[in-house]
């Protein structure tokens, strides 16, 4: 079958050697941490929000993230567009992508069990990746060095690279955004109308199924951020690379409290810093399995999740 | 004004709804009595679209809206106040009432109806900004209906919003309908509080087990021994 690439390096950036002190490591790790985590992020929030309106998880929701990156990719290479238009290319694409996973595979389903809506979402997953496999084959590509042409910048001695911080100004404006749609604009309120019951959002002459569609739009142009911004900073995207991100994405999800929007950004950046932290404290080879041990904790510990106590803030 | 003919409405095998037919003509405050499962909710829940029948027709102002979706039913002017009062408890009064004017484009009407809502309801102008969540349930009642309002309906339909509600309170509720009613919105309360409700009401019908059994004049329905018995206590 399909050989599955196992990439780690991708993950965090080797730590510049040269005799640098441990605290110079420290804050290096967690600024990967910190850029990592604010992928996570924005993946999460597309889980959470689409968790909040129809109580599914969208395993699907990693693929679309590689997606994201591979139109990215293409609009960067083959029409040598910039950062930015490839960017909102991407974001466009990945939000008719998600309303069209939703049409035609979850919404027949809308009133099924659980089960069958969540074995739906692992089946539309599977078609994604290998669809993406035989239409362009399962060989990794790489971002091109040097988009976007940012200097790094020295903060108490630690160089920290332009395109981290770039990743978290991306990462802030479309969350602050998401915030400003979902309290602010009609669909956002129609949003959070329906997440909490959609009886009542029907009797307000809200159209549920467009709701639900523009959440879906939301979250998986969210998803599609991500990826360009991912290919950008660890360069190296092939077909599978939503799996692992897509995971721990959702127990960054969980971890914040699944279907509250705060929590899913709080959860993701909690994790990347974790994941840097144990990285720092020289056990990179345990990175991935920390994410699920955090789900292990948090779901005996804390099932609702840090935020699920006092916010109700459901989307 | 409304005009139900024949509906039959199932949950699945359950039938709910047995032939029931029923009129409301403009300016009336019409209610309908029953005991709990009797098919109140399920036909103010047909009315506005939630369910559909398998059979029969609903005309609304002349046209036919049975099986029609509920967007469509509260753009021709139908609100439905649900059982429970239903509202966004994770959103503020205020986000609430905007929501009930979901479908509205005007906002200088809109504006005027926040006024006009908040004039009969003060305690919702108090609690503007608080999470709906955290009202009391009367309050949350007044929200509900203000809510509804918020639509501008031509027909209000109102389920049980005397439900666990103080005397008092219900008392007040009760003379709000009054008042929504006199300026000019026609009403469709489904209580189990007959006594109440006969008590406001022009008209009433009767439903047991998902039929009609017994309409007419409220007046005429609280004299009868039958319906005393069964639904006012039997003085
Ligand atoms: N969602 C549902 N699924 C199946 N049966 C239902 C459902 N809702 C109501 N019923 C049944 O339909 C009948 C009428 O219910 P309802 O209209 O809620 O009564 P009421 O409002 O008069 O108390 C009851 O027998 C109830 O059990
Ligand atoms: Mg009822």
């Amino acid at each position: 079958m399909f050989p599955i690439p196992i990439f780690r390096d991708w993950e965090f950036i080797p730590i510049s050697n040269g005799g640098s002190a441990f605290m110079e490591q420290l804050i290096q790790q967690l600024v990967n941490g910190i850029s990592l985590g604010s992928i996570y992020a924005l993946i999460a929030l597309g889980y959470t929000m689409v968790y909040g309106i129809v109580k599914l998880i969208n395993f699907a929701h990693g693929d679309v993230f590689m997606v994201g990156a591979f139109i990215g990719f293409y609009s960067i290479t083959v029409f040598h567009l910039g950062f930015f238009p490839a960017l909102l290319i991407s974001m466009a694409a990945c939000a008719i992508f998600g309303v069209l996973i939703e049409r035609i595979a979850y919404k027949p389903l809308r009133n099924a069990t659980r089960i069958a809506a969540l074995i739906t979402a692992i089946g539309v997953s599977l078609f994604i990746e290998y669809g993406t496999i035989y239409i362009r084959g399962a060989q990794p590509e790489a971002y091109p060095n040097g988009i976007v042409p940012l200097k790094s910048i020295e903060i108490l001695g630690v160089k920290i690279s332009g395109q981290s911080l770039l990743i978290l100004a991306v990462s802030i404006f479309l969350m602050i955004l998401l915030q400003f749609i979902v309290h602010k604009t009609k669909i956002g309120k129609a949003m959070r109308a329906v997440s909490h019951d959609q009886d009542a959002a029907k009797l307000m002459g809200i159209n549920v199924n467009n709701t639900i569609s523009a959440t879906f739009a939301i979250g998986s142009a969210l998803a599609g951020a991500a990826g360009v911004v991912f290919g950008m900073y660890y360069t190296k995207i092939e077909p599978l690379m939503g799996i692992i991100p897509g995971l721990k994405a959702f127990v960054a999800a969980v971890l914040g409290g699944i279907g509250i929007l705060p929590g899913a950004m709080a959860g993701g950046l909690l994790l990347g810093v974790i994941e840097a932290l144990v990285s720092a404290a020289g056990f990179s080879l345990w990175r991935d399995g920390v994410a699920f041990v955090v789900l292990i904790l948090i779901l005996i510990f804390r099932p609702a999740g840090l935020f699920g106590k006092n916010v109700r803030e459901k989307v | 004004m409304l005009k139900i003919n024949d509906i039959n409405v199932y949950y699945g095998n359950i039938h709910a709804l047995k032939g029931v037919s029923l009129n409301i003509n403009p300016g009336e405050i019409v209610t309908l009595i029953g005991a709990n499962g009797a098919g109140k909710s399920t036909l103010l829940k047909t009315i506005s679209g939630l369910l559909k029948p398998k059979t029969g027709e609903i005309l609304f102002e002349d046209e036919y809206v049975a099986g029609k979706v509920p967007q469509l039913i509260v753009k021709r002017g139908i609100s439905h106040v649900p059982e429970g009062r239903r509202v966004f408890a994770n959103m503020s009064v205020e986000e609430n009432l905007e929501l009930g004017a979901f479908l509205r484009k005007d906002k200088k009407g809109i504006r005027e109806d926040f006024e006009k809502i908040y004039g009969l309801f003060p305690r919702l102008l108090e609690r503007r900004k608080q999470l709906s969540g955290t009202l009391s349930g009367g309050e949350q009642q007044m929200l509900a209906m203000g809510r509804a309002l918020m639509a501008r309906p031509r027909l209000l339909l109102l389920d049980e919003p005397s439900m666990g509600l103080a005397p008092l309170l219900v008392k007040t509720i009760f003379r709000i309908i009054e008042e929504i009613n006199q300026t000019g919105t026609t009403i469709l309360l489904v209580e189990q509080n007959a006594n109440m409700a006969l008590s406001i009401a022009n008209r009433a019908y009767v439903i047991e087990t998902g039929k009609i059994v017994a309409s007419g004049t409220a007046e005429e329905l609280g004299q009868s021994d039958q319906i005393r018995k069964a639904y006012l206590g039997g003085h």
